[in-house]
């Protein structure tokens, strides 16, 4: 007999459509479930293990919870070119792209993940485009071009309330439809499963949250169960996860540097530029730096990553988010280092040019994934609680 | 690297196979200062032989450890062993082997191998097996990374096709391989690690006859025994009998080679198991399964065609591991059987039987329950409930081969014993190629890779020594 449920039905390398993704991510799951070699490097193994069949909602949870270690990749002895070719880290990524592509509000925003590092970069180029000619036009040439110094001088490139307006409401509408797809996400996950349908409570809910929050902020399934990923290669590495760090905590640090310059001056009645001690630009400058390592390292790992078990359909993706945030991080620092010579007033308008690209695209590109994981391992938090392998 | 470069060119000791046992030999020698040299049969991507398909070491312990419960001692793995074997083992070997297991396994996470508490189905070896993290590709990802780190030249697709033996010195290896010229390789020593033949269907047919076109191989299709031949032929020792092997029963649809673990079907105590004929053969409750499941190979080989079939029904189903394949299903019990291509009126009159002579008990898969037959043969011991809820199910079984016994006569130094009763000169053997000498029959699980490794270190060590003087 021919053993067609287990050799894949679609070529390996062949972009895949929807449904040839769901089945070839059920078919290699069925393998795993069959052989739970791994189940110590990760959540994803130990969630599997809890079920027997795996629909939709199943995969989208599984997926959500891969972190993309490869640990399960390097260490299969199915992997390809074995006629059973599982490779796991590839058909989960693309499992997570249609995940992010149905839990997308305005659902039609959802058709931006096929080919997602082009649509970031042309709605990136727009945005820009637009601040630049908007500042050429509507500014004073005296602030744009000239050497403008002290307090105000920023302020007379793009006026203060016309900052707090445009970008309080891209950001006000990002976190809307983030928040949206998060709890589409966590009603589309796991449908069918043992334990959905039931009530689940607030005590476990918020231990779960709180579980689910440490396993993110210490990327805790980046480390391959101990020695770190097989990222980029086969050996163990922890290469990924600190860049992945200096990067996530870079971007939290110039939020924060945002959020204690809009207390300054609302709060505390001081205006822009702070001074470079000031604790804004500390936290910009620190934040800054992780923006630029981080995300360089990141690049440069995926530069030399084994291809195999990379999802090439994922790849514009996460280039365009990586260089988006190194963008905004060179841009920021350029601004500080020429803030008080004529280059200023244009420097400024392409930050926040960036800037509003990155909060325009944010819920229509890789940042989702952070928002998706974190509901995957809350949920995971709560199967592990009261649930029993099978 | 392509072994066309070495044509001609001389090491300390040349190690032929590339898995647990000659890769713990080749880090050994090279660490000694020998300059070595690794010959794997396979390409890069299928090294490791059997290795790969592993998934735990059997160790001796006398305190439980962050990976092991309890403590397992020296006396009891050895009793153990006799059980299985019947006595069937060379007693100083094999306590020298499990009083070396802890330093092994020690060993092997100095290379930095990790290891995991017991897996999800193998709570039942929690005591006494050391889980590899990732499985045994993850061994064997770690210890060609240590070869590497140490010096050792590793040659893929070099498979070992001529032995220059001089009386019982070795003198040099050819090497074959795809499409290059066969290459030359000579070595002050020899350590042969290159597996059984249980990938050799025309050796295995010398045994079983035409049954052997119906076993599968669960592992690497490179176990030739092309090296275990060479051996034989230059007169080293033969150990174990040649029918011996570890076989369990897998699932039919499973590829000829390389299924590994996950072709197992696990659902036999919770049903019965007909031959081709629908008829049942042997007691499916004798044990628990981890204990039993490494005699139904054998069993399904003795059946006409070398076919078994485990029907169960809708009450189990997710009690043991979901198999790979789906399940044969039907609403009724006839109907499977044509589904099978069994005698429909036969399989039901088995079901029946089997059915009526079901006593009343509290069914419980985790203990030897008291659910069993009465007057039925051959009885169902344990586990025994009326198959009536449908869907019914069927999995087909095949044997599927592990490893084979047969082997070269090692001494306590892993030095390979020729047939007039000398030891050979500077020729040591490690691994399923000289298992047999512990295990006559029978199979203790996790032992193979506790042999390989035990003895890979100990034959490194002696084959750099022997290089050097």
């Amino acid at each position: 007999m021919p053993a067609t449920d287990v050799t894949p039905a679609t070529s390996p390398s062949a972009p895949h459509e929807r449904a040839e993704i769901l089945a070839e991510a059920e078919r290699q799951m069925n393998i795993c479930n069959a052989c739970r070699y791994c189940e110590g490097h990760c959540a994803v193994f130990p969630a599997m293990e809890m079920r027997l069949s795996f629909g939709a909602g199943d995969l989208a949870y599984l997926a959500n919870l891969c972190h993309d270690c490869r640990a399960c990749y390097q260490h299969c002895q199915y992997a390809p070119p074995h006629e059973f070719a599982v490779n796991l880290p590839r058909v989960l990524s693309e499992v997570r792209s249609l995940s992010y592509e149905d839990t997308a509000w305005p659902r039609a925003f959802g058709r931006l993940y096929r080919a997602n590092g082009l649509a970031v970069g042309i709605i990136t180029a727009i945005v820009l485009a637009t601040f630049v000619t908007g500042a050429v036009v509507l500014a004073d040439p005296a602030a744009l071009w000239g050497v403008n110094r002290g307090v105000g001088s920023f302020y007379a490139v793009i006026p203060h309330n016309v900052m707090v307006v445009l970008f309080g409401a891209a950001f006000g509408l990002a976190m809307i439809a983030l928040g949206v797809a998060t709890v589409r996400f966590w009603r589309g996950m796991g449908a069918g499963v043992a334990t959905s349908g039931e009530n689940i409570g607030t005590g476990p809910c918020v231990a779960a949250s709180a579980r689910a929050l440490h396993d993110a902020a210490t990327l805790r399934y980046l480390d391959g169960g101990g020695d770190g990923c097989t990222y980029p290669g086969e050996a163990p590495s922890m290469a990924r996860r600190w860049f992945h760090h200096l990067t996530a905590y870079g971007f939290l640090l110039c939020f924060a540097a945002t959020c204690v310059a809009t207390l300054y001056h609302y709060g505390l009645g001081i205006e822009a530029p702070y001074a470079v001690t000031s604790v804004p630009v500390v936290l910009g400058i620190l934040g800054g730096i992780g923006l630029i390592v981080g995300p360089i390292g990141l690049l440069w790992l995926r530069h030399v990553a084994d291809p195999v078990p990379a999802d090439p359909g994922r790849e514009g993706m996460d280039a365009a988010f990586i260089f988006l945030l190194l963008a905004t991080s060179i841009t920021g620092l350029a601004l500080l280092a020429l803030r008080e010579t004529a280059a200023m007033g244009l420097l400024l308008t392409v930050h926040l040019g960036i800037v509003m690209g990155l909060f325009v695209t944010l819920p229509y590109g890789k940042f989702v994934h952070g928002f998706l994981r974190l509901a995957a391992l809350a949920r995971y938090a709560i199967e592990k609680k009261r649930g029993q392998a099978l | 690297m392509n072994h066309n470069e070495l044509n001609g060119e001389s090491f300390d000791v040349v190690v032929a196979g590339g898995g647990n046992a000659a890769l713990c030999a080749a880090v050994t020698a090279a660490r000694a200062g020998a300059r070595v040299a690794i010959l794997e049969a396979a390409p890069r991507h299928m090294r490791g032989g059997n290795s790969r398909h592993t998934r735990n070491i059997r160790t001796m312990h006398v305190a439980p450890t962050d990976v092991l419960v309890e403590a397992y001692a020296e006396d009891e793995y050895f009793d153990d062993l006799m059980r299985v074997t019947g006595g069937v083992t060379d007693e100083r070997l094999a306590r020298m082997v499990i009083a070396q297991s802890g330093a092994a396994v020690r060993w092997l996470g100095n290379q930095g191998l990790r290891f995991q508490p017991a897996l999800g189905g193998t709570l039942s070896l929690a005591r006494t097996n050391a889980h590899f993290l990732g499985g045994g590709k993850a061994l064997v990802n770690v210890l060609y990374r240590a070869a590497e780190a140490a010096g050792v030249r590793v040659f893929y697709d070099a498979p070992v096709t001529g032995l220059d033996i001089d009386g019982s010195r070795f003198q040099a290896a050819t090497v074959g391989g795809s499409g290059a010229a066969p290459a030359r390789i000579e070595g002050r020593a020899l350590v042969v690690a290159a597996g059984g033949f249980e990938a050799n269907i025309d050796w295995l047919r010398e045994y079983w006859g035409a049954a052997a076109d119906n076993f599968l191989i669960r592992g690497t299709p490179y176990n030739r025994g092309e090296v275990l031949r060479l051996l034989l032929d230059a007169d080293a020792a033969r150990i174990g009998d040649p029918k011996q092997c570890h076989a369990v029963a897998i699932d039919g649809r499973a590829p000829k080679f390389d299924g590994g673990i996950v072709t197992r079907v696990d659902a036999v105590p919770f049903g019965i198991v007909v031959n081709r004929n629908a008829g049942r053969f042997y007691d499916e409750g004798e044990d628990f399964w981890p204990k039993r499941y490494a005699i139904w190979g054998r069993l399904v080989a003795a059946q006409p065609d070398q076919i078994g079939h485990v029907i169960i029904d809708a009450k189990p189903v997710g009690r043991f591991i979901p198999p790979v394949f789906p399940p044969v299903m039907a609403d009724r019990i006839g109907e499977l059987a044509t589904r099978l291509g069994l005698d429909p009126i036969v399989l039901q009159e088995t079901v029946s039987a089997f059915n009526r002579s079901c006593q009343p008990g509290e069914f419980d898969h985790n203990v030897l329950d008291d659910c069993r037959t009465e007057g039925l043969a051959p009885a169902k011991t344990h586990w025994a409930r009326p198959i009536d809820t449908p869907p019914f199910r069927a999995y087909s079984l095949r044997p599927g081969i592990t490893f084979t016994y047969l082997g070269v006569k090692v001494d306590a130094t892993a030095r390979m014993q020729m047939a007039d009763g000398h030891p050979s000169d500077n020729i040591f053997a490690a691994g399923e190629i000289m298992a047999g000498n512990l295990l006559g029959k029978g199979y203790l699980a996790g032992i193979g890779m506790t042999i390989g490794a035990v003895f890979g270190r100990i034959a490194g060590r002696e084959a750099a020594a022997r290089a050097r003087n």
